[in-house]
């Protein structure tokens, strides 16, 4: 410990401490503007000098390490008189067009210029003019307002884990720009707006809307994927303005994917429904409530009562809330129905007698970042849960964390990777049996199920390598992605995944893609298991189970099958084979109108309290920041009427408060029960041609689907395009084309074609939740020929 | 989405490439991204004195760091052209002691001599003129880089022989 005194106030701090930091600890406040706790020192705009006694001149606090015994003045007239004149030379270019900026009222310039600005300038000669890059739909560029911090340059290549932004050009020249290509691309690049100190980089949609003092701040939390990130929604007059970062150290830290912060958009798209609608006779009509509910219940319980009430089933997206979850499934089994399913995005259920208790990363996020190893099996990690993705960069920046992949593309990951397998989709189990069988030969045992699948493979250097990693790391894990939950053979890659790390004595991350899978699992809202990942008597049908048989009444729940799941073929069919289908959503669509018979319009996430389970087992409750449009309600609100119109018992609830404390009183003592060893037979696949479905950062819910600034940025383009490499092209006879006809079965359809040499041989990438790959299944032949 | 990378031995002929690896070389591994100043300089000398915009990429791509990174470098630097120059470069310091012992007079009577303003190359591309910042010569101000070689305690006289010896296609 070293001892200090700031301001005549005694310190001790920690050695290698910078005096900005201890002052920061001790609520001193010293000005400045390119130093960020989360970024490397830039120390470049000296607006933190400080007056240090026995120096002759002023020293930046946020690069000067603390020293035994210094005495140092952070208002004194020499530290003030540095202060004003660095304030000056930074307005000398900037040109004080406070009234147009959208910074104005949250400006770190605009703040510190009234403590430390002349009210009038010396400089009389012309400002420098900067030409304003377009960095795409997310981020409204004036570059003549900037200070050079580089805060958002280091953001990139620190952070972003992709150096996008720079800064060519020297002295008045520099300024910061991307090469050549114009459009940043990172998933996280909406945080340089929290970071630009002034007005050179802020939000494209919400540009010129609201003054920042006209906003009121609500909690949130985001449902878009399983780490639960902190929002903070900006309301005016009941109208949600903006998303950004709510700080939360262990869960998101102070940032926010782009996916989180864009996706509120969506809220006044088109397709919202605002108002009860009914099919009669084929037309569609507006009702009023009472009519909507009495229809949908007196239907449903008519096929009940006629067909029995296995005949119903509920769908229900991954974005819902833990009420909706659970009142969805109370009221499905209150009718004496488990057909109920979250999990559209999985589509391999041979091994669901063996799921854990609840899906879980194993571990804390912030815990991800102390990691010595990572296997990472059919993910594609930054379009997954890119803050994820950001922990395990911190792990290899910081601890040298060795990363590698198991997947069926070569991911680019953004940080150092130690080993990419990239394999067919049907060889994923086998690369897998691999790793196991290297570990085997490190001393670990095979789980007997599995011992002669492992033993059936031959190892290679790359299986080993892994091997070693996860055997010898002290903090290691198994994680288990979004492709490899949409692959045929997905409850063998899990099982597989689970003896790994088992053997390797790893933690398994099982990293469900739906945004609140935690909360749906553990609220009962799947076949087989009930509240609290308890056992039930009779397990009803998983989701594609129910589709395949086309049930005579079926509840939508805040989804598009056909496009939240990957296996769209068979979300259609069941949708075309459903009888009476009641659709709770908040967005209407041209498939909805086909296949439902009620639509009844809900709130969203941002419009309806709740709460929600992260990957980490952390509930998180928020409250409505805004009202929902028209006569749309809290879907929760309209399940419990559901349930009154049924006469359930236990519907009773004022609020969703009491909801919330019946789950979790129900969910307080439940044990983590990890997945068991279950013996799956492999799935051999003889198709030439296969599909991969990796995941697209930007199509993954209806919300975000409907995104207007998200779907006009480069990553929602690529997913509207077949990827494959050149010799799988070559081979087809398109490596020239723009365009191919893809077909399976009857469906056949032109999609415009991209070469991407990170794709195995003999697949193809086509992602889910696009008009591209809508109905088009994850297995079986395909075919890819000439327009 | 990763963009389509350029493959710098398509750009890069073998000499280049030989001499940047000596330059990767005289550095710890893993740090072959110092030789950036290298090895944009010697993309530039393989382009005849200039730059592009590829090429930067293919030095960048091929010590394993981002274009832009190597862009900053490319941008800051005063002795890297990114646009075609003439063959002979003439660099004029106009910095306080240059400016302070008359490079004024320099830049007017090559301007003169010339017939071309600073920044600008001669219409049969022989000469370009450029200004830059101190280059460390103070001592005989003023002073300006002709190629490769320096030229100190400049007059009117010793510019107008500077010129004849180029123009007579005598070495400097
Ligand atoms: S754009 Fe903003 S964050 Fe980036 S260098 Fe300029 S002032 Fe700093
Ligand atoms: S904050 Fe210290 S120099 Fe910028
Ligand atoms: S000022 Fe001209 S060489 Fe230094």
């Amino acid at each position: 410990m070293i001892n200090i005194e700031i301001n005549g106030q005694a310190l001790e701090v920690p050695e290698g401490t910078m005096l900005l930091e201890a002052a920061d600890n001790a609520a001193i406040s010293i000005p400045r503007f390119c130093y960020h706790s989360k970024l490397s020192l830039a120390a470049s705009c000296r607006m933190c000098l400080v007056e240090v006694e026995k120096m002759g001149k002023p020293l930046p606090a946020c690069a000067t390490p603390v020293g035994e015994g210094m005495v140092v003045h952070t208002r004194s007239p020499k530290a003030i008189s540095a202060q004003r004149a660095v304030m000056e030379f930074l307005l000398i270019n900037h040109p004080l067009d406070c009234p147009i900026c959208d910074q104005g009222g949250e400006c770190e310039l605009q703040d510190v210029a009234v403590g430390f600005g002349n009210d009038t300038s010396e400089y009389a000669e012309e400002k420098r003019v900067v030409v304003d890059p377009d960095l795409g739909s997310l981020i409204s560029t004036d570059m003549n307002r900037c200070i050079q911090c580089t805060r958002c340059v280091r953001f990139g290549q620190e952070i972003a884990g992709q150096m996008e932004l720079g800064a060519p050009g020297r002295g008045e020249h520099m300024h910061i720009a991307t090469y050549l290509r114009g459009s940043v691309s990172s998933e996280l690049s909406g945080n340089v707006i929290d970071l630009c100190p002034v007005g050179a980089l802020t939000s494209k949609p919400f540009r010129f809307h609201a003054r920042s003092w006209e906003l009121t701040h609500h909690d949130g939390v985001s449902l878009h994927d399983g780490l639960g990130t902190n929002l903070r929604l900006d309301v005016r007059r009941d109208e949600l303005m903006r998303v950004v970062p709510r700080e939360n150290e262990s869960i998101n830290e102070c940032w926010i994917s782009d996916r989180d912060r864009y996706s509120y958009r969506a809220l006044k798209h088109a397709d919202r429904l605002t108002q009860p609608q009914i099919k009669r006779n084929g037309e569609w009509q507006t009702v009023g409530w009472d009519d909507a509910l009495t229809f949908a219940a007196e239907s449903l319980q008519k096929i009940a009562k006629q067909h029995g009430a296995e005949q119903l089933g509920a769908l229900a997206g991954g974005e819902s809330t833990n009420e909706e979850y659970y009142l969805l499934q109370k009221f499905m089994r209150g009718v004496g129905s488990s057909n109920i399913d979250y999990r559209l995005k999985q589509n391999d259920f041979s091994d669901s007698v063996s799921d854990p208790s609840f899906p879980s990363l194993g571990q804390t996020i912030a815990e991800l970042e102390k990691s010595d190893s990572v296997l990472l099996i059919g993910s594609d990690l930054r379009s997954e849960m890119p803050l994820i993705a950001h922990r395990l960069r911190k792990a290899v920046r910081h601890g040298r964390a060795k990363i590698s992949s198991i997947a069926s593309v070569d991911v680019d990951l953004h940080m150092k990777s130690s080993e990419q397998i990239v394999v067919a989709p049907g060889q994923i189990a086998n690369a897998l049996a691999a790793v196991a069988k290297s570990l085997t030969a490190l001393g670990a045992t095979a789980p007997a199920e599995y011992a002669s699948v492992i033993d059936a493979v031959e190892t290679n250097q790359q299986s080993e390598a892994i091997a070693k990693e996860l055997k010898e790391g002290s903090a290691t894990t198994v994680m288990v992605g979004a492709m490899a939950y949409a692959a045929s053979d997905f409850a063998q890659i899990r099982q597989l995944a689970a003896a790994i790390a088992e053997m390797s004595d790893s933690k398994l991350a099982l990293l469900d893609p739906a945004g609140n899978a935690v909360g749906a699992t553990m609220a009962g809202a799947v076949s087989h298991r009930g509240v609290a990942g308890q056992e039930i008597e009779k397990a009803g049908m998983d989701w594609r189970a129910m589709m395949a048989s086309g049930l005579k009444g079926l509840i939508l729940l805040n989804t598009e099958p056909e496009l939240d799941s990957a296996d769209s073929a068979t979300a259609l069919k069941g949708l075309e084979n459903s009888g009476f289908v009641v659709a709770l959503s908040a967005f209407d669509s041209e498939q909805m109108r086909q296949s439902a018979d009620v639509m009844l319009p809900i709130a969203t996430t941002f419009e309806s309290a709740g709460s929600a389970v992260n990957l980490e087992g952390t509930w998180q409750r928020f409250s409505a920041a805004v009202n929902p449009p028209g006569e749309a309600r809290p879907a929760w609100k309209i399940l419990r009427v559901m349930g009154n119109l049924f006469d359930i018992n236990g519907f009773e609830y004022l609020s969703v408060d009491d909801v919330y404390t019946e789950l979790q009183t129900a969910c307080e003592n439940i044990e983590y029960r990890p997945l068991s060893v279950a013996k799956v037979d492999s799935a051999s696949t003889t198709a030439t041609l296969q599909r991969i479905v990796a995941p697209s950062l930007y199509h993954n819910s209806g919300m975000v689907r409907r995104s207007d600034a998200l779907q006009a940025t480069e990553s929602a383009a690529a997913a509207h395009k077949l990827r494959l490499n050149s010799a799988t092209a070559t081979k087809l006879g398109v490596v020239d084309e723009g365009e191919v006809t893809l077909s399976q079965g009857a469906l056949s359809r032109n999609i415009k074609m991209e070469l991407d040499e990170s794709v195995t041989d003999g697949s193809f990438v086509l992602a889910a939740g696009t008009s591209e790959s809508m109905g088009f299944g994850v297995d079986g032949q395909f075919e890819i020929g000439k327009v | 989405m990763s963009t389509k990378q350029i493959n710098p031995s398509n750009l890069l002929n073998t000499d280049s490439l030989a001499e940047l690896d000596s330059w990767i070389a005289k550095y710890p591994e893993g740090r072959q991204m110092s030789a950036v100043m290298a090895g944009l300089r010697i993309a530039q000398d393989q382009n005849g004195g200039w730059i592009s915009d590829e090429l930067i990429e293919a030095v960048a791509v091929y010590l394993d760091m981002e274009p832009i990174e190597a862009y900053e470098v490319a941008t800051f630097y005063s002795m890297y052209e990114r646009s075609p120059v003439g063959r002979h470069k003439i660099s004029i310091c106009t910095n306080i002691s240059c400016m302070l012992r008359g490079s004024d007079e320099v830049v007017s009577h090559l301007e003169n001599r010339l017939g071309i303003k600073l920044g600008e190359t001669t219409e049969d591309g022989r000469y370009t003129l450029k200004e830059v910042e101190c280059l460390g010569a103070c001592v005989n101000a003023p002073m300006m880089q002709v190629g490769r070689s320096y030229h100190e305690n400049l007059t009117p006289e010793l510019l107008d022989s500077i010129i004849e010896t180029i123009e007579s296609g005598g070495s400097l």
